[in-house]
C-alpha cells in the first residue's frame, strides 16, 4: 500500500464529504430556522439531477445544466414550501415526517412517470474530464477535484452569507427567536420560503454534480438523505459548522473504511472472508461512529441542548 | 365494555377481516385469501409500531429493522433446515428449523434484543434526533444485509416450502390465514390490555407530561425502552410471518421505505387507535389492489391521500368514521 493510494482515498473522502455537506447544510438550516424535519430533501437532490440531465441532453452545455439544477431545485423547493411545508411548522414531528414522506412518494413516482424507470446519464464535460497531476505525483480526476473545490466555495459562501449579510442576520435571529424578529417587521413567511429554496438549491446542485459520476435515477436521493441525517446528527442539528464537520467525518470514514477495512482484515484472515467481513463492517462503520458520538454527546458535536 | 361508535367499528372491521377470506374460500378465490393474510400480517406489524408510536409517542422510523430481523430469522432457520446444513454445532447441534413456533420464538427474541440495543442508544435523545437515529440504525441493518453474502446479500433468500405448524396444513391459504388472524387478534387483545395496565397508563403519562411522571418517581426512560422492546418484538413476529407468506426474505424488508409503510398503516387508520393499524392496512391493501390495477404509478395517489389525511383529517379513517377521540384514551 503506497502513500499515493492513501492520499487518493483521502481526496475521495473529501469529495464525498463536500457532497454530503451540500445536502446537510439545507437540512440543518431548515431544521434550525423552521424546526422542520424534511424527509423530502432527497427528492430535491433528485430533481436537481434530472433537471441537469435533461438540460445537458438538450443543449449539451454542462454549465447550463448546473444552472438548471439550481433553478429547478430552488423552484421545486419554493413550491413545496408554499403548498405543503408551511402548513407543517406548527405541527408535531410525526405530521412532518408523514407529510414529507408523502411528498417523496409523489416526487419519486412523478419523476418515474415523466422520465421512465431507466437511469439517465449526465456526462462530465471534456474540459473537466481526465486526470490532473497534483503536487506529490498524484494523478487525480479533475472532475472530482472540481467537486471538492465547488463544495469548499459553497461552504465559504454559506458561512459569509450567514455571518455577514442582512439575510444571514435574519436567519440567525429566526433561529433564536422567531416571534421577536416577526415583531421587528421581518416578513417571516417570506424568509422561510427563501431559506427553504436556498437549501433546496444546494441539494439540487449536489444531485447534478454527483449525477455526472453516478447515474441519474429515481430514488437516488434517499441513500444520500440518510447519510445527510447521520451527518447532522453527528454535527448537531441546526449548526452549519457541525454539518461541515460531520460531513467530512462521515465522508472520510465511509470512504477509507470501505477501502482499508478489508485490507486490515486480510492481515489475520483468509482473503475471501476478509473481503466479505471487511465490506460488512465498512457498510456499518458510519452508523457505529454515530452511535459512539451520541454516547458521548447526545446532541451532536456542535449541538446545543436538543 | 361501553359500546361506542369506535368499538362497534372495531368489531365490524375485525369481523370483516374474517368474513372476506372465508367467503373467498367458499368461492374458491385463493388470491383474495392471500390479500387478507397479507393485510392481517401487516396489521400485526402496525400493532407493534403503534405501541411505541401511539401509546409511547416514540416516532420510530426504524421499525423495518425489526420486521426484517423477523424475516431473516425465518429465512435463515428455514434455509439451514432445507439444505441440511447445521446452523451451528457447538455448544449443541442445531440444524435450523421449519417449525413455525420455534421460528417465531427466535424472531421475537432477536427483534426484542435488537430493539433493546437500538432503543437504549436512541432513547438517550428525543424529538428529531430520535427519528433520525432510528432511521439510521434501520438503514445500518439494511446495508449489513446487502453486504452479507452468506444469506443471499442483495438478492435475498428463498424458501421452497412454507414452514410447518403442528396440526395444520400451512400450504392451504385459508389455514395459513387462520394462523395470521389468530395471532393478530391475540396481539390486539394484548395491546388493549397493555394500554389499560399500570405500565400502559404510566407510558401514556410519560408521553403527555414527562416531568410529572418523573416527579411521582417513575423513570420515563425505562418505560419507553420497555415499550420499544415490546413494540419491536411484535413487529419482528409480523416479519417472520410476512417472510413465510412470500417464502422469501430480502433486504427490502429492512429498507426505510418499509418503515415508512408500516407507519402509513398506523396513520391511515388513525394514530393511537387500537384498531388503527387494522383499518389502515385494509385501506392500504385495497388501494394497492384497486389503484395498482389502474396505474403503475399508484403511489402518487397514495402520497396525495396521505398528504390530505395529515393536513386535513388527522384522525385517519377511524377518526373520520367514529368521530374524535376521547380526551383520555
Amino acid at each position: 500500500m503506497t502513500y499515493i493510494l492513501v492520499l487518493e482515498q483521502i481526496l475521495n473522502g473529501l469529495q464525498l464529504g463536500m457532497m454530503l455537506f451540500l445536502m446537510a447544510a439545507g437540512l440543518t438550516l431548515v431544521f434550525g430556522v423552521m424546526g422542520l424535519i424534511n424527509l423530502a430533501h432527497g427528492s430535491l437532490y433528485m430533481v436537481g439531477a434530472f433537471a441537469a440531465a435533461a438540460v445537458a441532453g438538450w443543449t449539451g452545455s454542462f454549465l447550463l445544466a448546473l444552472t438548471a439544477s439550481l433553478a429547478a431545485a430552488a423552484a421545486a423547493g419554493a413550491l413545496m414550501e408554499l403548498v405543503v411545508i408551511r402548513r407543517l411548522y406548527r405541527r408535531d414531528h410525526l405530521d412532518q415526517v408523514l407529510a414529507t414522506f408523502a411528498l417523496i412518494l409523489i416526487f419519486s413516482e412523478g419523476t418515474r412517470w415523466l422520465f421512465g424507470s431507466f437511469p439517465l446519464f449526465l456526462d462530465v464535460p471534456s474540459y473537466l474530464s481526465g486526470p490532473v497531476s497534483l503536487p506529490g505525483g498524484i494523478q487525480y480526476p479533475l472532475y472530482r477535484l472540481t467537486i471538492i473545490l465547488i463544495g469548499l466555495a459553497v461552504a465559504a459562501g454559506l458561512f459569509l452569507l450567514i455571518a455577514r449579510t442582512r439575510i444571514g442576520i435574519q436567519i440567525r435571529a429566526g433561529e433564536a427567536d422567531r416571534e421577536m424578529i416577526a415583531a421587528l417587521g421581518v416578513d417571516i413567511s417570506k424568509l422561510y420560503t427563501v431559506v427553504f429554496a436556498l437549501g433546496a438549491a444546494l441539494a439540487g446542485l449536489a444531485g447534478a454534480l454527483v449525477g455526472a459520476i453516478q447515474s441519474v435515477q429515481v430514488g437516488m436521493g434517499e441513500p444520500v438523505l440518510i447519510l445527510a441525517f447521520v451527518v447532522i446528527v453527528i454535527g448537531g442539528i441546526g449548526s452549519i459548522k457541525g454539518a461541515l464537520a460531520g460531513a467530512l467525518l462521515v465522508g472520510m470514514t465511509d470512504t477509507l473504511g470501505s477501502v482499508f477495512l478489508p485490507q486490515l482484515f486480510a492481515v489475520f484472515m483468509d482473503p475471501a472472508s476478509a473481503a466479505s467481513a471487511g465490506a460488512s463492517l465498512a457498510s456499518m462503520l458510519i452508523y457505529i461512529l454515530m452511535a459512539a458520538i451520541l454516547l458521548v454527546r447526545p446532541s451532536g458535536l456542535y449541538g446545543g441542548s436538543a | 365494555m361501553m359500546l361506542t361508535r369506535e368499538s362497534l367499528l372495531n368489531w365490524a372491521m375485525i369481523a370483516a377481516l374474517l368474513i372476506v377470506p372465508v367467503a373467498a374460500w367458499s368461492l374458491d378465490e385463493p388470491f383474495i385469501i392471500t390479500l387478507a393474510t397479507k393485510a392481517a400480517i401487516l396489521a400485526l406489524a402496525g400493532v407493534g409500531l403503534n405501541i411505541a408510536l401511539g401509546l409511547g409517542g416514540l416516532i420510530s422510523l426504524g421499525h423495518a429493522a425489526f420486521f426484517g430481523i423477523g424475516g431473516y430469522a425465518m429465512g435463515i432457520l428455514a434455509a439451514h433446515a432445507q439444505n441440511y446444513e447445521p446452523l451451528f454445532e457447538w455448544p449443541f447441534l442445531f440444524e435450523g428449523s421449519n417449525q413455525m413456533p420455534l421460528i417465531w420464538l427466535v424472531a421475537v427474541v432477536f427483534s426484542a434484543l435488537a430493539a433493546l440495543v437500538i432503543g437504549a442508544l436512541s432513547l438517550r435523545t428525543s424529538g428529531v434526533y430520535f427519528i433520525m437515529i432510528t432511521l439510521a440504525f434501520g438503514q445500518m441493518l439494511y446495508y449489513f444485509a446487502i453486504s452479507w453474502s452468506a444469506y443471499g446479500g442483495e438478492d435475498g433468500l428463498s424458501i421452497w416450502v412454507r414452514n410447518e405448524f403442528p396440526g395444520l396444513n400451512t400450504l392451504d391459504p385459508i389455514q395459513f390465514f387462520a394462523i395470521a388472524y389468530v395471532i393478530l387478534c391475540l396481539a390486539l387483545a394484548f395491546a388493549a390490555r397493555l394500554a389499560r395496565s399500570p405500565f400502559g397508563l404510566a407510558l401514556a403519562a410519560a408521553r403527555q407530561n414527562e416531568d410529572r411522571v418523573q416527579a411521582v418517581g417513575l423513570t420515563p426512560f425505562t418505560l419507553r425502552l420497555t415499550a420499544f422492546v415490546i413494540s419491536g418484538a411484535i413487529t419482528g413476529l409480523a416479519g417472520a410471518l410476512f417472510a413465510d407468506l412470500n417464502r422469501f426474505v430480502s433486504p427490502t424488508m429492512l429498507s426505510w421505505h418499509t418503515s415508512g409503510e408500516i407507519m402509513i398503516f398506523v396513520i391511515l387508520g388513525g394514530v393511537g387507535r387500537l384498531y388503527g393499524p387494522v383499518a389502515g392496512t385494509a385501506l392500504y391493501i385495497l388501494l394497492e389492489h384497486l389503484l395498482g390495477g389502474i396505474s403503475d404509478y399508484w403511489q402518487i395517489f397514495l402520497g396525495v391521500l396521505l398528504l390530505l389525511i395529515v393536513l386535513f383529517a388527522r384522525g385517519g379513517l377511524i377518526g373520520a368514521l367514529a368521530g374524535r377521540e376521547k380526551a383520555h384514551g
